[in-house]
């Protein structure tokens, strides 16, 4: 313990409550608060409604909620498995080279997402590469803007692996598909998790890069909202934000007890 | 299945190959290791016969714990040959080359329960259910943890998770355990119990040879029937246990290997018929088994701790004198320092005068000469 005074140690609990209720608290309850907001013009709502959420729900919402999932979903699942087998391959590289490509990798996510989906609407509006329009090219904006962050994740969970794991593997008899399969795959597991985790989290919020490329039919929650509160629809706006957050939260949740389920932490 | 025949790591070959019958020598020819322009192994030629336990020890960086990877193929030799009974593993990748490991840290895979663990090896290779679950149960009860098949090894004390380490290896029917620093990272109590353990393993397992990597003399002195000292890439001696603690070659031996003392002498007379030469050591005329020294011959007398003491006896005849400097008393053992014209010389008794001499005073010290050995002065490799 740092603080040892009790006057100490309070001074820094209300330090941390204001930072965290200011910085984190008070943004998120204001859009729970507008989501259900009858009218609101003073300091508190005038009354409360679910009518929004009934609204959105009646609207596009469902549609907007699975692009999402669907968008999340995929671009994770791709990441994970391109940023998995990027780190797992490098790691048998020299270091001069592996920094140099572990650093490539990380720069679309240095890359402004809007410039990121301006240059693949420029990049694949032309054949054969004609991709503009497609739900693919939504699926690779999502892809390029999240797959560092899996292959940071899974980098540094090989880097705390210790290579001992995968030698006694290897000196019992194990192939190295079948040491990865058994072995080290089950030992990066959190790290391939917490980086699916991640990737999902920025999917499911990105906006920047979509914006620019996602086609009729496709317009992921981000967008939805950004429409609603552009057009001056805050509350639902806010309705819809609440189910982003709610979608997010519930699947980050099954994600973290299937890890703990998969590894017996 | 013949040694000779052996070309991989099939369950069904090694079983044939059985640790209870004949193991497999282990033959470095020649073998170097080199990162870059750094030799971290000089041209390593040595033997291990079948069913032996060779002990390499040394200090840090100086290249056992490379030979031991070379032998698992973690190592790629710079050059020579490395081979297993009559096949050459050289070129052959760690899985084919019917080994079984255990290192510092256990490597137990903590996503699987003790059992799984223990199959591993069996499962990797493909073997049938049925004789999986048979090694399996035989290997956890060789190691006396049969009740501890379905914990995870997080469930598992540190000797406790070593066992099963060992089991793992042993499952598989290894013509080679290879053991990296085994008991480092178990506290002493348990360490000195799990010696014993695999003391015990070997005398039940008499055909497994083991390559066993350690930086403490103890383990190396209590389980090794053979002994590679490693000095900066190199053999500095090899030889059987108890022959090169009781006549070590050098003095980088003399003193890696029971921190013995060496005395400065001169050769006054070769040895005779019985293996004793005389050799002066100031005014000191002092008897010690020879090695084919000359009179003239400048040499260390090489003299242990334990071998010392306070009082003669018709056994004891060589006499010197030195200062006693330090005593550390450790409860059954009570250790000295004493400075000889120069030379630090150490002590270990268990009984010792009721009334110890105060520090700075003049102590003789005394020890018969067939504890001794004498080596070359120039033999400090």
């Amino acid at each position: 313990m740092l603080v040892w005074s009790r006057s100490g140690r309070l001074v820094i609990w209300v330090i941390f409550a204001l930072i965290f209720g200011v910085l984190f608290l008070a943004p998120l309850a204001v859009i729970l608060l507008s989501s259900l907001a009858d009218q609101w013009n003073g300091v508190l709502p005038n009354g409360l409604t679910i009518e929004h959420y009934g609204d959105v729900a009646r609207g596009a919402a469902w549609n907007a909620v699975k692009a999402s999932l669907v968008t999340g979903f995929a671009a994770s699942a791709l990441a994970l498995v391109s940023g998995a087998w990027a780190a797992l391959s490098l790691r048998l590289q020299g270091p001069a080279l592996q920094r140099l490509l572990g650093l490539l990798f990380f720069i679309p996510s240095a890359v402004p997402s809007v410039s990121v989906g301006l240059g693949l609407l420029v990049a694949f509006s032309h054949p054969p590469l004609l991709l503009n329009g497609t739900i693919a090219i939504v699926m690779i904006a999502h892809f390029v803007l999240i797959s560092a962050f899996t292959f940071g994740n899974v980098s540094a969970g090989l880097a705390r692996l210790s290579p001992d794991f995968e030698q006694v593997a290897s000196s019992l008899g194990a192939r190295p598909a079948y040491r990865l399969w058994h072995v080290t795959l089950p030992l990066l597991a959190p790290y391939l998790v917490a980086a699916f985790g991640l990737s999902f989290a920025l999917s499911m919020g990105e906006l920047g890069a979509t914006v620019m490329v996602y086609p009729p039919g496709w317009v992921t929650l981000p967008v939805s909202i950004f429409s609603l509160t552009d057009r001056g629809d805050i509350f639902a706006g806010a309705a819809l934000t609440m189910i982003l957050v709610a979608a997010t939260l519930v699947l980050l949740l099954g994600l973290e007890r299937i890890t703990k389920r998969a590894t017996g932490a | 299945m013949s040694a000779a025949a052996f070309t991989g790591p099939s369950v069904v070959d090694i079983d044939a190959a059985k640790v209870r019958g004949a193991g497999s020598n282990v033959h470095f020819d020649k073998v170097s290791v080199a990162y870059g322009t750094h030799v971290v192994l000089h041209p390593l030629t040595l033997d291990i016969a079948p069913g032996e336990i060779l002990a390499m020890i040394g200090p840090s960086g100086s290249g056992k714990t490379t030979a031991l990877r070379a032998v698992a193929g973690f190592v790629r030799p710079a050059s020579g040959r490395i081979r297993i009974g009559a096949t050459d593993v050289t070129d052959l990748p760690p899985y084919e080359r019917g080994l079984g490991m255990v290192v510092q840290n256990y490597a137990l895979f903590p996503h699987m329960r003790v059992e799984d663990n223990v199959a591993f090896g069996l499962r990797a290779q493909g073997a049938d259910k049925a004789l999986i679950g048979e090694r399996v149960k035989d290997a956890l009860a060789t190691v006396g943890m049969a009740t501890f098949a379905r914990r995870y090894p997080r469930e598992l004390s540190g000797g406790q998770q070593q066992r099963v380490a060992i089991a793992r290896a042993l499952a598989v029917r290894p013509r080679v355990l290879l053991l990296d620093e085994p008991l480092s990272a178990l506290d002493a109590q348990i360490r000195r119990n799990m010696v014993e353990e695999i003391a015990r393993l070997h005398r039940s397992l008499p055909g497994l040879t083991i390559l066993y990597v350690t930086h403490d003399q103890t383990e190396a002195l209590t389980l090794a029937d053979k002994i590679a000292i490693m000095r900066d890439g190199r053999v500095c001696s090899h030889g059987p246990t108890a022959e090169l603690y009781r006549r070590p070659p050098n003095r980088f031996t003399a003193e890696f290997l029971g921190r013995a003392n060496l005395l400065p002498v001169t050769v006054a007379e070769a040895a005779g018929s019985k293996g004793f030469a005389t050799a002066t050591h100031g005014d000191a005329v002092l008897t010690g088994a020879g090695r084919g020294e000359k009179a003239g011959d400048k040499s260390l007398l090489c003299i242990r701790p334990q071998h010392l003491s306070l009082t003669a006896d018709n056994e004891h005849t060589n006499r010197i004198v030195g200062t006693l400097r330090e005593v550390h008393w450790q409860g059954e053992l009570t250790h000295l320092v004493l400075d000889v014209d120069g030379t630090p010389v150490r002590v270990s008794a268990t009984k010792l005068p009721v009334a110890l001499p105060e520090p700075g005073t003049k102590v003789p010290l005394f020890f018969a000469p067939a504890d001794t050995s004498l080596l070359p002065e120039d033999a400090g490799v």
